[in-house]
């Protein structure tokens, strides 16, 4: 009986190991399937010409040659540039305020400046026009001669990069140590030096992090720069001009190299510092108390109710503008923009498409990610493929959409791919997605797993519970936030993204958001509006719910965080 | 509790295979026709083919050409409604339509039919190059109503127009293409680099100069005939101007595409196509359309529309149509803006 017993659990044993590395090597396949294979299709492709005959880099060589797309080389440099800089600079200070001042009301500012999360990138661009456009509501407040163009870019990207910006620099200014201001203090050095020489170093890191990845957001934008663009091309809107437009497939994978280009190396760079940031909060840290400071605080109320009032002006007037019947000569209100059916983009039809798409996004992208991310961080076999589906997972978020979407019709659309079925399905769609946003999701989940003490595994192994059953009935539920916020952020991406999906929807699989961007096409901007208003609704709404959720789930399962 | 299981899968089966039996034959087609014009068009067929289902695929001239045109050796649509005759001279010129001659053709006017003994396109209506003049705007600015297209150099209307980009709209090449018929290559040229000074934006699509225009974001947009009927029947403070020289224009038609496994639907299409229902249907959006007598005057639309358009050269538009887009590209695209 005895030896019946420990066969049955080393047969057991074996299985789950067995298991172990099948769901590894099913999660680097995965990877290189849907990320590397297609980018690497999409480099050959780039050295091909049309008919497939390998030409070496005579497509670089036209592509160099001709002014009218080397032009957008410097354009995207100079719209990143300037955003970056208004975007850094504006966050700076907000962040700032939310750490470290005794200013009232933080709460409220800080959900204000989440808003853009929700829209789609093309909804702060449709608001521009209605505020400074021609027929804008502020026109003349405009410094400049138009706001189609570079100003009208940078305006509507500062505006959807803001939040980005300001988390990753609140939580810079949250690893403070009140130790040094105490020093600081007891030495009478002056604020500002003690901001020069404390607090400026202390967030470094964060800032340095903070510029490449608004840089990177913002010189791969699309929607933004294809809506108050004007004729001011830029690299990811001549991408779509290359592919949509001509046909020329070639030259938007040379194209998309390009613009690859800047986004690995702030890619590259961003990990680096990475790197040296953990290192540098002690554990003997003090945190900081805010102190009031009566003239300070107020200065920086006003900012932040500034910086708000932007925000709220932006997405206010979206939402105006939708329900005006016909700006700007009749402004009485109605529903008429309301009805998408007779508009370009496939009508309401699209908008529950994109509710799909999110849903099945969500639902199927959670499970993948913390699975692969639960398998790479908890369990010890294959230390090589593991360290290969980390950088894999990381990949992504060097990868701008549209080139994302480009090289997925190369790899997905090719006669001799078995997947080539999925062309053209809501399948490519929610896969595309998924993979585009999945850098983001998979560091969330790695970090609530890290949180989670490697004992339980250890201790449930040595119980002969099966990984399964610990992971089901322990890390699962302790790590049910996390899951909450990848889920959530999955679909609210779902909803808005352009760039990725404006190469892959077809006939049936109209999506809400590149409704947008053709109802602009085609000159109906209030529809756009209202479409983009619609996208931006259900996202909040879809946030609310997860907030309800979780707060409840967090009762139940998350009281011993409070121990 | 199994035996309703099972009943209610029975139930399915049966509703499943009644469903397909019932299905109707999907036809895809390819199409530039104005969004509005989708469902009326789509309803008119289908309630007179209910075994048919059109599966719209819609985009500009010019994109939807490119597609059909890189599809070459795949085809995906099985037949084309709605799409500029220019582009379909390209596509038979690559041998990519199937000729067939639709009951009742002959009762269309010969120059909306193609010349073949067995057409492989038949037109559906004209549609007509004009300029969208917002009063209100131009008044603002001082902007006198352009009587010529040479009028449109001038430059008191520098950064006023806004036109459309001929490489992805039909009617941005109409445009470009009767400037070049009607003033010959050289001096046509001349007159659109001149343009392009006074130009605010290229825009993707051809309807959107005029709906800037009517929404006062430009004075005065390039633009159809149409479109600015509509958006004055909506409120629109906007004049239609005719230049002097005569008004571009060209077709919509309609094609089977080669290769398709549904001829017999494609077929039954254009057959419908060329109905007089059909044209009375087009006759709502069009002033000319293929079938004589049909034609009633459309509101806001001028009513000597087809005396003013110029006599066009659809074989010569067709097979220099490469070329004059990708002159006009090198010449005028991808220059950042314009400096005011």
């Amino acid at each position: 009986m005895p030896a019946t017993l420990s066969i049955a659990c080393k047969r057991g044993l074996d299985t789950e190991a067995w298991l172990q590395r099948l769901v590894l090597a099913a999660g680097v396949l995965f990877l290189v399937l849907t990320l590397l294979a297609p980018l690497l299709t999409m480099l050959v492709k780039s050295v091909q010409n049309r008919d497939g005959v390998f030409i070496g880099l005579s497509n670089f060589i036209d592509y160099f040659g001709n002014p009218a797309l080397t032009d957008s080389i410097l354009n995207s440099l100079t719209v990143a540039f300037w955003t970056t800089t208004i975007v850094i600079s504006i966050a700076f200070v907000f962040a700032y305020a939310l750490t470290r001042s005794g200013m009232a009301g933080k709460k409220g500012f800080r959900l204000l400046s989440m808003l853009p999360l929700f829209a789609p990138s093309l909804l702060p661009a449709l608001s521009m026009i209605y505020l400074f456009g021609n027929q804008g509501i502020l026109k003349d407040w405009l410094p400049f001669e138009s706001i189609y163009g570079s100003a009208g870019i940078v305006m509507g990207l500062s505006f959807w990069a803001f939040p980005h910006a300001l988390m990753i620099l609140i939580t810079a200014f949250s690893n403070s140590d009140a130790r040094l201001y105490e020093a600081a203090k007891s030495m009478k050095t002056p604020p500002w030096r003690v901001f020069l020489t404390v607090t400026l170093p202390s967030v470094r890191y964060g800032l340095i992090n903070t510029i490449f990845v608004i840089f990177t957001l913002t010189i791969t934008d699309f929607g933004v720069a294809k809506v108050i663009g004007g004729q001011y091309n830029v690299l990811a809107t001549d991408i779509y001009k290359q592919v949509v437009g001509q046909q020329n497939f070639q030259m938007g994978a040379v194209v998309s190299v390009v613009l690859l280009l800047p986004a690995l190396v702030s890619f590259i760079v961003e990990r680096r510092v990475q790197r040296h940031q953990s290192a540098q909060l002690s554990a003997r840290a003090v945190p900081l108390q805010p102190q009031k400071a009566p003239l300070r605080d107020a200065l920086l109320t006003g900012f932040c109710t500034l910086v708000c009032g932007f925000l709220l002006l932006v997405i206010g007037m979206a939402i105006y503008a939708s329900f005006i019947t016909f700006w700007p000569y009749n402004m009485a209100l109605s529903l008429n923009n309301y009805r998408f059916d007779m508009m370009d983009g496939g009508g309401w039809a699209s908008y529950f498409n994109s509710l799909q798409m999110s849903a099945w996004t969500a639902l199927i992208g959670t499970a993948v990610v913390f699975l692969i991310a639960y398998m790479n961080e908890k369990i010890k076999p294959m230390p090589m493929v593991r360290r290969v589906l980390q950088l894999l997972a990381m990949l992504p978020m060097a990868v701008p959409g549209i080139v994302l979407g480009l090289a997925y019709i190369f790899f997905f659309n090719h006669p001799q791919n078995p997947l080539n079925l999925m062309y053209g399905t809501m399948a490519i769609l929610v896969l595309n997605t998924l993979v585009h946003f999945y850098t983001v999701c998979h560091l969330t989940a790695v970090t609530s797993l890290k949180q989670i003490d490697g004992e339980f595994e250890a201790v449930s192994a040595s119980l002969k519970v099966p990984f399964y059953t610990t992971l089901r009935r322990v890390t699962l539920p302790l790590a049910l936030p996390a899951v909450l916020d990848i889920s959530v952020y999955l679909f609210v991406n779902a909803m808005t993204t352009v760039s990725a999906v404006v190469f892959l929807y077809s006939a049936d699989t109209t999506l809400a958001s590149v409704a947008v961007m053709h109802m602009d096409e085609a000159g109906d901007i209030a529809p756009a509006a209202a479409m983009a208003v619609l996208l931006m609704v259900t996202s909040m709404v879809a946030k609310l719910l997860h907030w309800l959720v979780s707060h409840k789930i967090l009762l139940h399962t998350q009281r011993w965080r409070k121990l | 509790m199994m035996f309703n299981l099972k009943k209610t899968l029975l139930a399915a089966a049966v509703a499943l295979t009644a469903n397909t039996a019932m299905a109707a034959t999907e036809l895809t087609v390819y199409t530039a026709l104005e969004a509005d014009q989708l469902k009326s068009y789509a309803k008119a067929f289908e309630s007179a083919n209910p075994d048919i289902k059109i599966r719209w695929v819609r985009d500009s001239t010019g994109i939807i050409t490119a597609r059909l045109l890189a599809e070459k050796e795949n085809p995906q649509a099985d037949a084309i409604l709605g799409v500029a005759a220019t582009s379909l001279l390209v596509l038979k010129g690559q041998d990519m339509l199937q000729p067939y001659k639709p009951t009742g053709v002959e009762k269309l006017s010969t120059q909306f039919v193609d010349k073949d003994e067995t057409p492989s396109w038949v037109g559906m209506d004209a549609w007509v190059a004009s300029i969208c003049y917002n009063r209100i705007e131009a008044e603002k600015h001082e902007l006198p109503m352009p009587t010529s297209w040479k009028d449109l150099t001038k430059p008191v209307y520098q950064g006023h127009l806004v036109m459309p980009n001929p490489n992805s709209s039909g009617t941005g090449f109409l445009d470009v293409s009767s400037w070049l018929q009607t003033f010959g290559e050289a001096e046509g040229w001349q007159f659109m680099d001149n343009l392009h000074q006074n130009i605010d934006r290229y825009t993707h699509s051809g309807s959107k100069p005029c709906k800037m225009a009517a929404a006062g974001e430009t004075p005065i947009g390039i633009s159809f005939a149409y479109r600015a009927a509509k958006l004055i029947n909506k409120g629109a403070p906007i004049d239609l101007a005719f230049p002097s020289e005569g008004l571009g224009w060209d077709m919509e038609a309609a094609a089977i595409v080669k290769g398709t496994n549904k001829a017999e639907a494609a077929q039954k299409l254009m057959d419908w196509a060329v109905t007089r229902d059909a044209n009375s249907l087009y006759n709502e959006n069009f002033a000319v359309v293929a079938m004589p007598g049909v034609a009633k005057p459309v509101k806001n639309y001028p009513v000597d529309i087809a005396e003013r358009m110029i006599d066009n050269d659809f074989e010569w538009a067709a097979e220099n149509r490469e070329r004059i887009l990708k002159e006009w590209q090198q010449r005028y695209d991808g220059k950042s803006e314009p400096k005011n």
